[in-house]
C-alpha cells in the first residue's frame, strides 16, 4: 500500500506541475504583446500601465524563471488581479467568492443522479430483456443524448414560463436560506443531473446483470430470500464500488461542466465569471479559474483512486 | 467461438508476405468484407433510422455549402441570412416576412427573431457540426490512431513516455481547456475551432489505438508473422492497423457525438463560428431569449442536434458491438 500511495503521489505531482505549466502558459500563449491583451482597449494608450504590466508579468524574463516565480505565487495563493476589473483580487474576490456555488451545483446535481440512476438501473437489470428494460433504457439513451443546456432550457420553459412555478435566473445564496436557495437551484442541479443521471444507470444496470449471475445469488435465492432484499444487499454492493469511482471522477468533470448551465441560469458561479472573464479577455481571471479547476479535479481523481484501493481489497492487495 | 457465417481469414492471407491485394489503410475495400448493403441491412430498425437521419443532416449540409459555395444561391434553398422583412432595394418594397412567424409553406419551420428563414439556417448549420466532427476524427484517427498503435505495438520506453504526456492532457478538464485554449483567440474561425477541438481529440484515440493495438499485437497471426521473419514495419502496416482501424472507427462514431455537443456548448455560449454563419447552438442561444413569445424557434434547433447526437450514438454503439463480435469470432 505504502509504494502504491508513493508512486500515485509522485504521478499526482507530476501531473499537478503539468497542468499548472499549461495555465501558466496561456499568458504566453497569446498572439501579440501579452500586456496589450491583458489591458485591452485602454491600456494601448497608456504607455505607463503598460510597462507595470509587462514588469507584474515578467515578460522580459525567460519563460522557466517567470513560470517558476508564478507557480510560487499561485502556492500563496497570489493569483494576481483583474486588469479589467480594478483591484478584485484572483484568488479571495473570484475563486473564494464563486466556488462554493459551483461545487454546490455539482454536488446537488450529482447526488440526483444517483438517487435517480439507482433504481432505474436495478430495473433494467432485474428486468433485463423485458419491457421495463426497454423503457427505461430508451429513456437513458435521450437522456444521454440531450446536451445539458437543452435540458435546461426546456426545464426553463416548462417550470418558469409555462408553470410560473420556479425563477429562471436570480440566484439565491444558500446563506439567504435553503428553501430560497432550492428554488434556484433545482433546476440547474436537474439540467446537469440529466447526463449523469444516464451514465450512472447504465453502469449500475451493467454491473448488476453480470453480479445477477453468480453463484452466491442462486445461494440466496435457494434460502428463500425476497428478491428486493437481494437486490439491494446482495447485487447492489458490488456495483457500487465501480459506481463510486465514475461518480467521483464525473464530479471533477461536473466542476468543468457547469459553465455553460451556470450561464444559461445567470448563477454567480465559477463558470459564468470564467465565461465572462474570456468575453471582456480578463486574462489573470481566465489563468486562475482554469489552473484552481484543473488542480481540483487532478486531486480528486487522485482521491477517487486511492478511496477505491482502499474499499477494495482486491485492488489493495496487487 | 468462430461463428460460422464468418470465414476465418486471417491466417492465410495475412501470413504471406507477398500478399499485395490487401490495402493497407481502409477497412471498406477489402473483397471479403460486407458490403454497404449488406451492413445496412443487418441493422436494427432504430440503428438503419439514425443511419438516415444522419445521411440527411450531412447531405443537407453538403447541400447548403454547394448552395453557396458554387451555385452562388441558386440551388432551393433560402438564404440562411436573408432577414426576409428588410427593405429590398431591387423592388423598392419591405420584404413580405414577419419575425417569428409560424411554420408556412414559404418557411418551412418558420422564422426566426429578425425574420429569417430557419430551415435554411438549421441546415447551414449542420455544416459547422459537419466540418468540426470530421476533423476531429481526423485528427484523432490519423494522428492520435498512428501513435497509439504504433506504441502498442512497440511498447518499450516510447510508450511510457507518450502514455504519460496523454495522461497528463486527459487529466486537464476537457471543457476548461478547450475554453481557455478559445479564449486565446480574438477571431474563431470554422477552421480555428475544427483545428481546437481537432487537436483535443487526438489524446482519448491514442488510448483506444493503443489499448486494441496492444491486443492485436498478441494475437496468433502477429506472432506467427514474426515467427516467419516478416519485418516488422510490414507487420505494422499489414496486420495491426487493418485490425485497430475499424475499432477506431467505429470510437470515431462515438466520439462526435461528444464533439457536436461540444461544439454545441461552445456555439451557445457564443464562443465558437462567428455570426451571421448559422450553428445549431447560437441558433438555440439567440431563440431562448424569445422563449416566452414563441417556443417553437428554441425547439427546432434543440431536437436537431439532440437527434443527430442521438443517432451517432446509436450507430456506434452498435459498430462498437457489431466489431466486438467480429473480433470474438476471429
Amino acid at each position: 500500500m505504502g509504494r502504491v500511495l508513493i508512486a500515485r503521489f509522485g504521478r499526482l505531482l507530476a501531473t499537478l506541475f503539468a497542468v499548472t505549466f499549461l495555465s501558466f502558459m496561456l499568458t504566453s500563449l497569446l498572439p501579440g504583446d501579452p500586456a496589450v491583451a491583458v489591458l485591452g482597449q485602454d491600456g494601448i494608450q497608456n504607455e505607463e500601465l503598460l510597462q507595470q504590466v509587462r514588469e507584474d508579468l515578467g515578460l522580459n524574463r525567460p519563460i522557466p524563471t517567470r513560470y517558476l516565480d508564478w507557480l510560487g505565487n499561485a502556492l500563496t495563493l497570489d493569483l494576481g488581479e483583474s486588469y479589467i476589473n480594478k483591484g478584485q483580487d484572483v484568488w479571495s474576490d473570484v475563486i473564494v467568492a464563486r466556488f462554493p456555488v459551483t461545487a454546490q451545483l455539482a454536488v446537488m446535481a450529482v447526488g440526483l443522479a444517483v438517487i435517480l440512476a439507482v433504481p432505474i438501473g436495478i430495473i433494467g437489470a432485474y428486468r433485463e430483456g423485458r419491457w421495463q428494460d426497454s423503457t427505461t433504457s430508451a429513456a437513458v439513451q435521450v437522456a444521454l443524448s440531450v446536451p445539458n443546456f437543452i435540458t435546461g432550457i426546456f426545464l426553463i420553459w416548462l417550470f418558469s414560463v409555462q408553470l410560473g412555478w420556479l425563477p429562471a435566473s436570480n440566484w439565491n445564496r444558500l446563506g439567504n436560506g435553503v428553501v430560497d436557495n432550492l428554488k434556484t437551484s433545482i433546476l440547474p442541479a436537474a439540467a446537469l443531473a440529466s447526463t449523469q443521471m444516464a451514465i450512472f444507470s447504465r453502469l449500475v444496470r451493467a454491473d448488476m446483470i453480470a453480479t445477477l449471475k453468480e453463484d452466491y445469488i442462486l445461494s440466496a435465492r435457494a434460502k428463500g430470500l425476497s428478491d428486493s432484499y437481494i437486490l439491494v444487499r446482495h447485487a447492489l454492493r458490488p456495483s457500487s464500488l465501480s459506481l463510486m469511482t465514475i461518480v467521483g471522477l464525473n464530479f471533477g468533470a461536473l466542476l468543468g461542466g457547469t459553465v455553460v448551465i451556470e450561464t444559461l441560469f445567470a448563477i454567480p458561479g465559477l463558470g459564468f465569471r470564467l465565461i465572462n472573464a474570456i468575453y471582456q479577455r480578463d486574462i489573470l481571471v481566465i489563468q486562475g479559474i482554469t489552473v484552481f479547476v484543473a488542480v481540483v479535479y487532478v486531486v480528486i481523481n487522485t482521491v477517487v483512486d486511492l478511496l477505491y484501493a482502499v474499499v477494495d481489497p482486491r485492488i489493495r492487495r496487487s | 467461438m468462430a461463428n460460422p457465417s464468418e470465414p476465418v481469414e486471417y491466417p492465410r492471407e495475412r501470413l504471406s508476405p507477398v500478399s499485395t491485394s490487401v490495402g493497407t489503410g481502409g477497412a471498406a475495400g477489402k473483397p471479403e468484407r460486407a458490403t454497404v448493403r449488406e451492413v445496412f441491412s443487418e441493422m436494427p430498425w432504430l440503428v438503419k433510422i439514425s443511419t438516415i437521419w444522419l445521411i440527411l443532416v450531412v447531405g443537407g449540409a453538403i447541400y447548403a455549402k454547394l448552395d453557396v459555395a458554387v451555385f452562388d444561391g441558386a440551388l432551393p434553398l433560402q438564404d440562411p441570412n436573408l432577414q426576409t422583412n428588410n427593405f429590398n432595394g431591387a423592388t423598392g418594397q419591405f420584404g413580405d416576412g414577419e419575425p417569428l412567424e409560424s411554420p408556412s409553406a414559404d418557411h418551412w419551420l418558420g422564422t426566426d427573431a429578425i425574420a429569417r428563414d430557419t430551415f435554411a439556417r438549421l441546415v447551414h448549420g449542420g455544416w459547422v457540426s459537419l466540418i468540426v466532427a470530421v476533423t476531429a476524427a481526423a485528427f484523432g484517427i490519423i494522428v492520435g490512431g498512428f501513435l497509439g498503435t504504433l506504441v502498442g505495438f512497440v511498447r518499450g520506453r516510447t510508450e511510457a513516455v507518450l502514455m504519460a504526456g496523454i495522461d497528463v492532457i486527459l487529466a486537464f478538464p476537457a471543457l476548461i481547456l478547450l475554453l481557455a485554449l478559445v479564449s486565446i483567440f480574438e477571431v474563431r474561425s470554422l477552421t480555428l475551432i475544427s483545428l481546437v477541438i481537432g487537436a483535443l481529440s487526438i489524446p482519448s484515440y491514442t488510448r483506444v489505438a493503443r489499448a486494441s493495438s496492444l491486443a492485436i499485437s498478441n494475437r496468433e497471426f502477429v506472432t506467427a508473422a514474426r515467427a516467419i521473419g516478416t519485418k516488422p514495419q510490414t507487420i505494422l502496416f499489414r496486420e495491426v492497423i487493418p485490425n485497430v482501424f475499424p475499432v477506431l472507427l467505429s470510437y470515431a462514431m462515438v466520439a462526435a457525438a461528444f464533439v457536436v455537443v461540444v461544439e454545441g456548448g461552445l456555439s451557445f455560449l457564443g464562443l465558437s463560428v462567428q455570426l451571421p454563419q448559422s450553428t445549431w447552438g447560437n441558433m438555440i442561444n439567440q431563440a431562448r431569449r424569445d422563449i416566452k413569445l414563441n417556443v417553437a424557434q428554441v425547439f427546432w434547433p434543440s431536437l436537431v442536434l439532440s437527434l443527430t447526437v442521438l443517432s451517432l450514438n446509436q450507430v456506434g454503439d452498435w459498430f462498437q458491438r457489431r466489431s466486438a463480435v467480429r473480433s470474438a469470432s476471429l
